[in-house]
């Protein structure tokens, strides 16, 4: 086996049980400075509200939390381990002077109510990004607030809702491409929308006479993701806009996939009215295994009244400071201004590319997912044959008929010493294998993944079950989905208990 | 540009097994008119020690070196140093959401750990309700610091049958502050527990409830379960409640969320544990109760009769903001003025002490409220003897 797979060899891959079951009484990790106050008894200051008793918390020492975690992290696969290629998810470099200086004293400890007067770094940070921001996008004005790319989504469209209400033409409908993600029509339905399908055509776009035909007054707005979830630029993107503007709908762009646009054009010049950014992609800021992200949502003009509360202004006499009165606005989106930590991240990113650096970047991804698209054309089948940008998606149609799905093909990818790519959509692709290399890979890397993509295609020829029976290499394999959601098990108790 | 990994040659190579003749062509789809043919404004590429210099100077513009008495759901707490050392590893800072469960046991081991600890500090919910419509939303220790007597609100709640949602901002406070065990769903910020203030995020939400309720809960859940050799392992779980499954009838929308946070809190819990986290917070009230008492000899401390853990409301007769101004200038943050939230507090203001506050600050703090009130005593004592005069 060993023979052809050349990225992944063995490595010492240790058990570790549950924090819990290491823990007994008398062990300790903590040690506090003796108080320079008198000692309280809290009975006496808390009466009936004292808690006497932490259940099953544990106590473990200093060293067992180390070994305990380093050895839990050996288990994850990660960027900084390989190509990481999950189609839409932006898996890029994270660099480490990011997370350097996002730990310097003043900018970790900033508490968010501190005096404007001593706000001031932190204030600078948010909005030099924010004009990076509005800049790259080609919009006018922007709102940091959201947490992440879905909260982004809530927010243009609680904004969108606004407009349409300040001008008494409240509508009921979201149009939403049928190749969408799913956080698009859940967030319609979340604001209270209904969600009307758009179908695309055969080169993989909105058809736009499907879109002039649903077109109407009752809708609100059309989420478009572009470039969109197949890869490919909406070539009538401006087509789409004037049919929405003509009846009062907006553009609303999912920005998830700017890693293809940076620096190369800007949403703001083809009618984009609002769009979120996901500073966990595109700007480089950690995934964290799940987060946190950030998800600012950048606008045109006329919908500056409905951003979020409080808005960063610059006063007269040059500091800047929050505006919080701003009576159209939708309110809070999040508590305090957002996920600060990875404002910092994002533009020390800006920073390290400057504009020659971010269009290279954006370059080399499309150059990247071509590359690959090239690599595999003829061994998966590619359902879609126009041009590519950052990503590539193809199905697992000719493996199917082996009975290999594209699921199979990602855990026997596993085995080659790659993360998977992405299986759960376009929705309009049956068995997609949605491919994004991101910059970050060297050629290299790449004919690696390619190597190990063709290996599978032929093992789903000569020795099904290998592929069928991934992955082979790790702790555990293919464990019961099913049964882990039939009966839920979601926290350890004590034995006996 | 350093990030990136291709020399001229490759990309050149590249683009020949492609077959495109420059990168141009490879951005061809895009109509012409809408490309960009200029650099974007945005700052010239930086060398790292220029970056670093850079956020250097913001954070010696953002308090840097200030002792803080803000709170109010925020706090700034000690952070053991391993949990940045942990939560640098590559595998957990550059992983994505732990779908591909073989190779990402390490993430969601930790999420099951960091639920179990939650429900613990929580302890079980204990009642068992049936589904009701309307819910009584209240926090504790609240915006004031007070602690609620949240089984006396949870009677009349329930009696009226309605569901009781208690929300938690200073997770520090559980170590010593009964958990509203009467709850029905709790809504809590971790942030307390190893995340830095960060001027306000990323923090860490919390949603914990009864188990009949979790069907409904939003976001991700890990699950225990068993591999094809019967092996423990963990895996996402209710996914059936998410847009990826149910799009526009999903009853989560929560994609990215907070692991990163989750595991810093996650470590600082391992790290005090069951016998440190009492020891911790007994240490934040001892803080307070001394800080109160001192305050009390000058001003009012309202709220007297109720208990309180870390936070508490004095009122001076100075405005706030300009005592706050002059405290400033001695590299003192003093509490949160309350009129900018609740105009009718008047002079009121919130002032926070944690473990990392020392006496000396308490002592300097409280001797800038003293000379306050002594200069506007003085202040009227003078005006009377003039208008007696
Ligand atoms: C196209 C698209 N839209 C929206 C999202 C949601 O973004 P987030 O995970 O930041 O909420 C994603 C994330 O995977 C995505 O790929």
């Amino acid at each position: 086996m060993t023979g052809k797979i050349r990225k992944a060899t063995r490595h010492v891959n240790q058990n570790e049980g549950l924090i819990f079951e290491k823990s007994s009484p008398g062990k300790a990790a903590w040690k506090l400075p003796p108080l320079d106050v008198p000692e309280v008894d809290a009975g006496n200051l808390l009466g009936a509200s004292e808690r006497k008793d932490l259940g099953h918390m544990p106590e473990v020492s200093e060293i067992e939390i180390i070994r305990h975690f380093t050895r839990l992290s050996t288990w994850n696969y990660a960027i900084d381990l390989g190509m990481y290629p999950l189609g839409s998810c932006t898996m890029k470099y994270n660099p480490r002077v990011n997370e350097v200086v996002a730990r310097l004293e003043g900018i970790a400890n900033g508490h968010p109510y501190q005096p404007e007067r001593a706000s001031q770094g932190a204030l600078r940070i948010m909005k030099t990004l924010s004009e990076c921001l509005i800049e790259i996008t080609g919009m006018d004005a922007i709102t940091l607030q959201p947490a992440a790319g879905a909260h982004g989504e809530l927010t243009g469209l609680l904004m969108v809702r606004a407009h349409h209400e300040s001008r008494n033409s409240p509508r009921k409908k979201i149009l939403i491409p049928d190749s969408a993600h799913g956080t698009n029509p859940a967030t319609a339905a979340m604001v209270g929308y209904a969600v009307e399908n758009l179908k695309s055509n055969s080169r993989g776009m909105v058809e736009v006479s499907a879109l002039e035909a649903q077109m109407n007054e009752d809708v609100a707005a059309l989420m478009l993701t572009n470039p969109n979830t197949l890869g490919v630029f909406e070539q009538e993107i401006h087509k789409i806009a004037d049919i929405l503007h003509a009846k009062g709908g907006l553009l609303y762009m999912d920005g998830a996939n700017m890693n293809a646009l940076v620096g190369k054009v800007r949403p703001g010049d083809f009618g984009v009215d609002l769009m979120h950014l996901n500073l966990h992609k595109t700007f480089s800021t950690p995934h964290g295994g799940g987060g946190p992200g950030s998800g600012p949502v950048a606008i045109r003009k006329f919908l500056e009244p409905f951003l979020p509360r409080p808005v960063l202004t610059t006063k007269s006499d040059g500091t800047l400071g929050f505006d919080y009165d701003r009576a159209q606005s939708v309110g809070r989106v999040r508590s305090f201004y957002g996920n600060f930590g990875m404002f910092v991240r994002a533009l020390a990113y800006i920073m390290a590319n400057g504009p020659d650096g971010l269009r290279q970047t954006t370059e080399d991804a499309v150059l990247n997912a071509n590359y690959i698209r090239k690599g595999l054309e003829g061994t998966y089948d590619l359902p879609y044959s126009t041009p590519s940008m950052h990503e590539v998606i193809f199905s697992d149609r000719v493996q199917a008929k082996r009975g290999v799905k594209t699921m199979d093909v990602a855990k026997r990818l596993i085995d080659y010493g790659f993360h998977p790519y992405t299986t759960a959509f376009p929705l309009i692709v049956p068995g997609a294998l949605m491919i994004e290399p991101t910059e970050s890979e060297s050629k290299e890397e790449m004919d690696l993944f390619i190597e190990a993509m063709k290996s599978i295609a032929e093992e789903a020829e000569n020795d099904l079950q290998t592929v069928l029976s991934a992955p082979h290499s790790t702790r555990v394999s293919r464990l019961d989905e099913t049964a882990a959601a039939r009966k839920p098990v979601l926290r350890w108790k004590p034995e006996g208990s | 540009m350093r990030y990136l990994p291709k020399s001229p040659a490759d990309r050149e190579a590249i683009l020949k097994v492609i077959g495109a003749r420059s990168i141009d062509d490879l951005f061809a789809p895009i109509p012409e008119e809408y490309r960009l043919k200029r650099d974007l404004k945005v700052p010239r590429q930086m060398a790292e020690s220029e970056i670093v210099e850079w956020f250097r100077e913001r954070s010696r513009e953002n308090g840097d070196g200030l002792c803080s008495f803000l709170g109010a759901g925020a706090y700034l707490h000690y952070r053991p140093v391993i949990i940045d050392a942990l939560i640098s590893r590559g595998e957990f800072l550059t992983a994505y959401t732990p779908y591909q469960a073989e190779i990402s046991q390490g993430t969601l081991q930790a999420i099951f750990e960091f639920q179990t600890m939650i429900c613990e500090l929580l302890e079980e919910l204990e009642r068992m309700v049936t589904p009701k419509t309307a819910c009584v939303l209240i926090q504790s220790p609240n915006f004031f610091g007070t602690i609620e007597d949240v089984a006396a609100i949870a009677e009349i709640a329930h009696r009226k049958n309605v569901l009781l949602v208690v929300s938690i901002a200073e997770a520090v406070s559980l170590g010593i502050v009964e958990p509203p065990r009467q709850a029905d769903i709790v809504a809590m910020e971790a942030q307390s527990f190893g995340v830095p203030p960060s001027f306000g995020g990323p923090f860490c939400g919390i949603i914990a409830t009864r188990e009949q309720f979790v069907r409904q809960m939003p976001g991700r859940l890990a699950g225990q379960t068993v591999d094809r050799e019967g092996r423990r392992g963990f895996v996402l779980t209710l996914a059936t409640r998410e847009q990826h499954i149910r799009r526009e009838k999903a009853t989560s929308n929560i994609c990215t969320n907070q692991a990163l946070v989750a595991l810093m809190v996650n470590i600082f819990m391992t790290t005090y544990g069951k016998v440190g986290l009492r020891e911790l917070a007994k240490q934040n009230l001892a803080k307070a109760a001394y800080a109160a008492q001192q305050f009390g000899k000058h001003v009012k401390v309202l709220f007297p009769g109720s208990p309180r853990f870390n936070e508490f409301v004095i009122a001076t007769s100075e405005d706030p903001y300009a005592i706050n101004g002059r405290m400033l200038g001695n590299k003192i943050v003093g509490g949160l003025p309350l009129k900018k939230f609740y105009p009718e507090f008047g002079n009121a203001s919130l002032w926070c002490c944690t473990e990392l506050t020392t006496r000396t600050a308490i002592d300097t703090a409280v001797g800038f409220v003293a000379e306050s009130e002594r200069s506007i005593r003085s202040a009227k004592e003078e005006s009377v003897e003039e208008v007696a005069g």
